[in-house]
């Protein structure tokens, strides 16, 4: 009988120790146990600074996917994004990094395009926009040449 | 000044030798963890001894330590405006610092006292000389079911001690000081990642490896009178605590 309430007790201590232990990995750590969902699509874009591997990527605010990769090609940053496998890009979205806030995380976010033709696996994003730098806007706002500089761009 | 020297040469030689003796006390008895045959019902009861006996103690202190975590983290993100945080320092202080090490102390005063006070006696009462008699290796006998059951439940007491501090933060910086709920959880989602819990369960496992191995030598080894139990009882936990945190650095400095 000791024994059995021995095996009882421990049974529920390894359950519950176990469940707390997937919360904090797949909730917290994110960590996927079903291997990788969803395509990916790359972009390239003149700087990625800040940008940090798992980043989320979103479409109207609304999360969609993550940055899977971080690499140079041609001189460009190219990220690969992971996008869910419910969400159809369209082949001219716009893509453009931006922050939550002054210091926020940065973000990759998706404005949707209207073209009929979708991305596939593998498909590359045309149209991106780079984070504006802050150190660059603050020095054009010192010089006061803030307006007709980006006004040409 | 020949007398000198020699003195501190027996004092080196001596303390160098149980150093020795502590590590090869630590090596049989891992070695003798993983040869079979394993026993299945030590081990059980063993988990439960560590485990289940400590969980109330870890769950009440876990569920503490996140609610002052939640008025200090306050504190001192208020200052920046960036309250919305509190959810991330939360999380990161207690999955990578606070949950393995305290419920490590918890651990070590909880079983790991009572661990050397148990083999001290048994050593004391000429027990363990017993075993040797019927054959039977008391290091496998007696240390290392407590080694692998150990590493078995440490992990899952820190798991839960972190979950319980994360939801006592929550209480304390959302329910009480008006936090919001979503930016709480969302903050720490975003920060979080894998290799934060990750790093927290090696720590809280190499601690309970630490807490058995230095309580049942110094048990085991305990000078066979009532003050030598006692004696053992004291340093096995001071000794247990200084390795944790010593321990706890480097593996810090090597992980981050």
């Amino acid at each position: 009988m000791t024994q059995t309430r021995t095996e009882i007790l421990v049974g529920i201590f390894v359950l519950v120790g176990v469940i707390c232990l997937a919360y904090l990995a797949v909730r917290l750590g994110k960590l996927e146990l079903l291997g990788n969902q969803g395509y990916v699509v790359y972009a390239d874009f003149a700087s990625v600074a800040g940008l940090k591997l798992g980043d989320p990527v979103e479409i109207a605010g609304v999360k969609v996917g993550k940055v899977e990769s971080i690499g140079l090609a041609d001189d460009s940053a190219r990220l690969g994004l992971r996008v869910e496998d419910r969400i159809k890009l369209q082949e001219d979205v716009i893509a453009s990094i931006r922050a939550r806030g002054l210091i926020g995380d940065k973000f990759v976010l998706i404005s949707p395009g209207a073209s009929d033709r979708l991305l596939g696996s593998g498909g590359k994003i045309r149209d991106t926009e780079s984070p504006p730098d802050i150190n660059e806007l603050i020095g054009k706002l010192v010089g006061g040449d803030l307006a007709p500089k980006s006004a040409q761009k | 000044m020949l007398l000198f020297l020699s003195r501190i040469g027996r004092y080196t030689l001596s303390h160098l030798a149980a150093m020795g003796r502590m590590f090869l006390f630590l090596l049989s008895a891992l070695a003798l963890s993983f040869r079979p045959p394993a026993k299945i019902r030590l081990i059980l009861y063993h988990i439960k001894t560590i485990g289940v006996d400590s969980l109330s103690v870890v769950v009440l202190s876990g569920f503490f330590t996140g609610m002052v975590m939640g008025f200090q983290g306050y504190y001192s993100l208020r200052k920046f405006n960036a309250e919305s945080w509190l959810g991330s320092a939360t999380a990161l202080g207690l999955l990578r610092e606070l949950g393995p090490v305290l419920s490590a102390f918890m651990v070590t005063g909880r079983t790991g006292s009572a661990m050397a006070a148990e083999l001290g006696t048994m050593r004391a009462t000429e027990q363990i000389d017993a075993l040797y008699s019927m054959a039977i290796n008391p290091i496998k006998y007696l240390v290392s079911p407590r080694i692998i059951a150990s590493l078995i439940a440490m992990p899952l007491l820190t798991a839960i001690f972190d979950v319980v501090g994360i939801y006592g933060a929550y209480l304390v910086g959302v329910g009480l000081l008006g936090v919001s709920s979503g930016s709480y959880f969302s903050g720490m989602e975003s920060s979080v990642v894998f290799h934060d819990v990750y790093s927290g369960l090696i720590k809280s496992v190499s601690f309970g490896l630490i807490i058995t191995w230095v309580c049942c030598y110094k048990g085991f080894h305990a000078p066979p009178m009532a003050t030598g139990v006692s004696q053992a009882t004291t340093e096995s936990v001071v000794l247990s605590f200084v390795f944790i945190l010593v321990w706890d650095y480097f593996l810090t400095a090597i992980m981050l």
